[in-house]
């Protein structure tokens, strides 16, 4: 018989039963702060500079002037509405990768009926509700065909909706040269711009970000209330949980897999919408340029709950206008725009690493396994 | 049985969370001997085996194996000690042969050679009595086939000391039979059989020694020879419980549930009901004796409109005297709620099926309701009224309602669920064994709460698997075997041995276990 | 002729590329871990391979450097870089249990950020957009030896390709006999299928995992370097073209469902659709890129039928994309 001498696991994890709610945002805090240190480290060590200094220049270039400040508005504005727009497909546990196509797609709707429906002299309000319910619906059809499929063959919707994007940058690709001005630069170039029909509002520096607000925070309200207090909410909720109960509840799960998609794309074409009406006028391969893929990031990390979505949101725009701004001014010191995306994802990695801390408890067990070895 | 010590357990302790599984619980096994592990469900019997075989590891304690510290600290260290355990839940993976699971993890070579896998098998088979294919997927096999693999697969492993969990829980009769004799010969092989169980007739028939556990107290090993059913039972409970079940007589009698030709076809095409009629009376509990497996669940699942209906078959539903039946076949749960039937149904999957294992009491209540009024929102005030009803007057052990109920234990999900089963004033309940896995004093709360409905008036079906039990508790009891009615008797004047002997098979047809 | 020559050689190279990201990630999932940061980690194995190669090279001077020697530096380089990744990948997945998709999306992001800002640097060190150039190394990977000499157009389609052309064969082959016929390979299928199953036997998941993850990601590095110091003859462009190549494969991945052989033609067919408009008459700028839609289409063509069919074994791992914990209750 062979005589066992090893000691005890040194580290034992156990799954934690419940964690105050205080204890769990201290985590979080806690990983935040040492991501910015590791952040802080990692810039003295590219560039040299003072890290503290840095930070305050990132402030500095996010929240210094009126203009970076309500572009840093817009661009979580953008970037929440994706995630509020992920969040009933996430809490029914359809992973929607898509929402990076779904959101192009409406902002190729927006951009159709901006250039095709622009010089009919219709007033700009009918316009914009146009677009928007071309945006929407867009969306929508481009969440609903993966839905379909998973509803009915259980087709893996993971890698269905992350086809679909690609799908749909082909479509933007396929119409760029037919819509492109001026001829020949293969860019559609900034539409309507001396009419600016189709715009949401000509006051670019103030009004814009903040209908573009606006609008999303009544999405966000909307939703939050949707997926807490609604029937069609409480429906999410169980097929999240177990299609078998869903179906022992009476409830259509095909039904409920395919309205949560539609709306989950509707919203994500929605964001197509304003980022084409509102923040660009115009539309290329950066309209989306991977805010899809960062939303279901932000709508992991909230747990489905969009109000702390609009939290995550502007944290992220922050850091990546931030790293932006650092790289404009400290060009001379070897930082660059990519910058943006290693912060981020360093971050980002900490917040992700944290949740195991709030789920799962760590023992120590190190006196005792000396005593076994002595 | 020899006086040689196997294994000792000294001192285990084992917490989850705030949950107490097992605490300083000593346990010894010698070689040779058959020993069962006896105790109600939540006990502790399969945590503590758990560790035994490396799936978990204590909190405190100690392990000897022949006389010799162990630390036991992954499925491979109980390998390595000749300690095998064969899950309730079986651990094989479905893609894979019979004998790709039986190397699986082994590394016995660089390749994959089944040759002598095939040859090795064949012995161990020859030796004990079991019928292997060693080729055969696994996804392809019976559970019973499933459970011989899983024998085997430890047996290949050179395992001593072989733990058994619930094995008998998803054989027939005669299964069991054949396992007992498979388990008598590895006994005379001076092999050491920890088996997991409940049933006190198992106990008696087939092991040496009894050791006994009680929320998670060790209260002590007897000899089976010397010990009785009601001694074990006091043991197990911690005091005398009465075994007998009421069953009160009902003057409401009417027709409520008509099933004529009923037949059921599951997704892989296979037949799980054929052409199954029978009737159930308000103010009556028609029990559903079978060998697990022989069309129960389809049953109640085609009567709440939640399996396909083959061709030709019809499920009348007559909610008062003299009024015109509604046929059922080709409704959805959803149509079958909209018509007014008020069925209530307990399935056998309480927090895969009946329940949300996340939500929170309240929450579980509107599950059936949600869909009440015209508002797109959810009235949650009456199911939260709901909720607090059902804890008081079931005295469900939860720290509020707003508890998900995964957290609650398994007799108290099991109370949340029946509450809110009944609490629609059913005409028609089912349920799917209602007290598997629940303590003896839940168990008589579920008992009582079924004769509740029948004396209302109610048809109470209940679906069982233990015999006793649906012999005192039924009024009828319809058998079915492989997927058919075999018979139907009264509970009053038949025998455990007529229906178990009916359970094995058809009128006219043996059936091939 | 010439024409479906040219065609057939553009679908070999280019689908080199992916077929490396494909193999990786193929080992990955096998282990039931889904990382969506294939396209980061070619990113990685291409950067690092590239910044090994240029270091080695204006170390010694670009006359003195020896291209076989930079060859090696280069692939040292990416297989660390890329395995890096995958260990990053792994100790949040596997030891942390974060979620495998935002994970690996997170992943991509960071890796896209790094070779970038990498890219960037090495070529404001070699003076500008475009100027890097590690000749002799790239030379060692495009160098071929015709068997056929002389056999015209075999000759161009069979013997015209740099060594990773038929490395990425090679480790198709010994992949699909390490994954079917080593009892390794079974070990690892099963922590994919059904871990708590290959617990119990004895296999110790976390470590199947890790392995399996940081040996994955050195191969969908690979891909990176291919495309670097092949593809591209050696030099790096700031374009988004690995990331796109990246979601190929993933892609590629489904389509080969799960099976390496099956990966070696399909990822040609991947590169052969790729291409196919290049070889059309008649099609403006706009309606080519209707055309370089084809492989996405293919490939959730191929996710209806598989799921249509239900095959059980065309099946994705059933364990893919979740993390285990023995203890779970």
């Amino acid at each position: 018989m062979k005589i066992d001498h090893k000691k005890e696991p040194i580290i034992r994890i156990s799954k934690r039963v419940g964690i105050q709610f205080w204890k769990s945002w201290l985590i979080r805090l806690a990983a935040i702060a040492l991501s910015l240190c590791v952040c802080a480290l990692l810039i003295f060590a590219l560039s040299g500079l003072n890290p503290i200094k840095v930070f305050g220049t990132m402030a500095k270039g996010v929240f210094g002037t009126q203009r970076k400040l309500m572009n840093w508005v817009r661009d979580t504005s953008v970037l929440l509405c994706i995630a509020v727009g992920l969040a009933p497909a996430f809490k029914m546990r359809f992973w929607n990768i898509g929402a990076e196509g779904q959101m192009l797609v409406g902002g190729i709707a927006a951009a159709a009926c901006m250039i095709h429906l622009g010089n009919l002299g219709m007033p700009n309000v009918v316009l914009l509700l146009i677009m928007a319910s071309a945006s929407i619906i867009a969306g929508g059809v481009w969440g609903v065909i993966p839905a379909i499929s998973k509803a009915y063959l259980n087709t893996n919707e993971t890698l269905f909706t992350l086809m679909m994007n690609y799908i749909a940058m082909q479509f933007l690709l396929f119409f760029t040269p037919i819509w492109e001005h001026p001829a020949g630069s293969n860019k559609v170039g900034i539409i309507n711009s001396v009419t600016k029909v189709g715009w949401l509002s000509e006051d670019q520096k103030l009004a814009t970000p903040l209908i573009m607000l606006f609008i999303v925070l009544i999405v966000t309200v909307l939703m939050f209330a949707y997926l807490k207090y609604s029937k069609q909410g409480y429906e999410i909720a169980v097929v999240g949980e177990s299609q078998r109960t869903a179906k022992y509840a009476a409830i259509n799960v095909k039904n409920v897999v395919v309205r949560s998609m539609t709306i989950s794309g509707a919203i994500c074409g929605l964001a197509g919408f304003l980022s084409v009406a509102g923040a660009d006028h115009t539309i290329s391969e950066d309209t989306a340029g991977g805010r899809g893929f960062i939303a279901i990031i932000v709508a992991w990390l909230a747990k489905f709950n969009t109000f702390v979505m609009i939290l995550i949101a502007a944290l992220i725009v922050f850091l990546d206008k931030g790293a932006i701004a650092l790289a404009s001014e400290y060009s001379n010191y070897n930082l660059t725009n990519d910058v943006a995306d290693i912060i981020t994802g360093i971050i980002l990695f900490f917040i992700l690493g944290s949740e195991f801390f709030i789920n799962y408890k760590i023992k120590f067990h190190l006196g005792k396994g000396k005593e076994e070895i002595a | 049985m020899t006086n040689e010590v196997a294994v000792q357990m000294v001192d285990i302790t084992k917490t989850f969370g705030p949950v107490v599984a097992n605490n300083k619980v000593n346990l010894t096994i010698y070689r040779g001997e058959i020993l069962s592990l006896l105790g109600e469900n939540g006990s502790g019997k399969t945590t503590l085996m758990n560790m035994l075989s490396g799936i978990y590891f204590p909190d405190s304690g100690s392990v000897f194996v022949d006389g010799v510290p162990v630390t036991i600290r992954s499925p491979k260290d109980a390998f390595n000690l000749h300690i095998g355990m064969i899950h309730q839940h079986f651990k094989l993976v479905d893609v894979l042969t019979a004998a790709e699971n039986i190397i699986l993890g082994l590394n016995e070579k660089a390749f994959i050679d089944l040759k002598d896998v095939r040859k090795q098998v064949a012995q161990i088979c020859d030796r004990y009595g079991f019928v292997v294919n060693p080729d055969k997927k696994v996804y392809d096999m019976s559970v019973s086939e499933k459970q011989t693999l899983e024998i085997v697969k430890v047996l290949y492993r050179g395992a001593d000391i072989l733990i058994l969990d619930e094995p008998t829980a998803v054989l027939t009769p005669q299964e069991t039979q054949k396992l007992f004799h498979v388990m008598r010969n590895m006994k005379d092989d001076g092999k050491s059989i920890i088996i997991i169980t409940h049933k006190l007739h198992e106990v008696l028939e087939i092991s040496d020694r009894v050791a006994v556990l009680r929320k998670g107290e060790y209260i002590g090993d007897i000899a089976t020879q010397l010990t009785s059913a009601q001694e074990l039972t006091d043991m197990m409970v911690g005091r005398a419980v009465s075994l007998n079940i009421d069953r009160p007589q009902c003057e409401i009698k009417r027709e409520c549930l008509s099933v004529e030709h009923l037949s059921v076809i599951d997704a892989d095409g296979v037949k799980k009901l054929k052409d199954v009629s029978f009737t159930a009376y308000g103010g009556e509990v028609l029990g559903i004796a079978g060998i697990s497996g022989s069309g129960q669940k389809e049953l109640l699942e085609a009567i709440a409109g939640l399996q396909f209906i083959q061709q030709g078959g019809s499920i009348l539903y007559s909610s008062a005297e003299g009024e015109q039946p509604t046929q059922l076949v080709g409704r959805t749960p959803r149509d079958i709620k909209r018509m007014g039937v008020r069925l209530a149904f307990v399935p056998e999957d309480r927090l895969g099926m009946g329940l949300v294992g996340s939500m929170d009491l309240t929450d579980n209540m509107l599950l059936r309701s949600y869909k009440d009024g015209a508002s797109p929102f959810a009235n949650r005030a009456n199911p939260r009224n709901l909720a607090k009803t059902v804890v008081e007057e079931l005295e469900v052990v939860t720290p509020s309602i707003s508890t998900p109920v995964r957290k609650l234990s398994g007799g108290n999900v099991q109370k949340v669920l029946v509450g809110r089963e009944i609490a629609s004033q059913p005409s028609l309940l089912m349920s799917a064994y209602a007290v598997r896995g629940l303590d003896i004093n839940t168990s008589y709360t579920i008992y009582r709460l079924m004769n509740e409905q029948k004396m209302r008036g109610a048809a109470v079906i209940y679906v069982g698997e233990d015999l006793d039990v649906l012999l005192e508790l039924c009024d009828r009891i319809l058998v079915l075997c492989a997927g058919e009615v075999s018979g139907l008797v009264d509970g009053r004047n038949t025998t455990k041995e007529e229906v178990g002997l009916m359970m094995m098979h058809l009128p006219n047809k043996e059936v091939e276990a | 002729m010439t024409q479906l020559i040219s065609i057939l050689t553009t679908a070999v190279t280019f689908g080199t590329v992916i077929m490396y990201g494909a193999l990786g990630e193929i080992l990955t999932e096998k282990s039931g871990n889904l990382n969506l940061g294939v396209p980061g980690i070619m990113y990685l194995g291409g950067i690092s391979g590239l910044i090994g190669a240029y270091l080695y090279e204006t170390g010694v001077g670009a006359a003195n450097a020896l291209p076989v020697v930079g060859m090696i530096i280069a692939i040292v380089c990416a297989l660390a870089g890329s395995m890096l990744g995958g260990l990053i990948f792994s100790f949040l997945t596997i030891t942390l249990r974060t979620n495998q998709n935002v994970t690996g999306l997170t992943l991509t992001i960071i890796s896209a950020g790094i070779a970038n800002y990498f890219g960037g640097t090495l070529s404001k060190m070699a003076g500008g957009v475009g100027q890097i150039s590690v000749a002799a190394t790239s030379s060692a990977f495009r160098w071929t030896q015709s068997l056929t000499d002389g056999w015209g157009e075999f000759d161009t389609l069979f013997f015209n390709y740099g060594f990773m052309t038929y490395l990425a064969i090679v480790i198709a082959i010994v992949l699909s006999i390490f994954i079917n016929r080593t009892t390794k390979g079974l070990n690892l299928r099963a922590v994919g299928e059904n871990p708590a199953t290959a617990d119990a036997a004895g296999i110790n998941v976390t470590r199947y995992k890790y392995l399996a993850t940081c040996i994955g990601a050195g191969i969908s590095g690979l891909g990176g370097l291919y495309y670097v110091m092949d593809y591209i003859k050696g030099t790096w462009a700031n374009d988004g073209n690995i990331e796109a190549l990246g979601w190929l494969a993933v892609a590629l991945v489904i389509f080969a469902t799960w099976k390496s052989l099956r990966g070696i033609w399909s990822a040609y067919l991947f590169g052969a659709l790729c291409w196919l408009y290049y070889y059309i008459p008649g099609l403006t700028r706009s309606t080519q890129e209707l055309f370089k839609m084809l492989p996405y289409v293919a490939t959730i063509a191929v996710l209806l039928f598989v799921s249509f069919r239900k095959r059980k074994e065309d099946q994705p791992p059933a364990s893919l994309g979740l993390s285990y914990f023995r203890e779970e209750r």
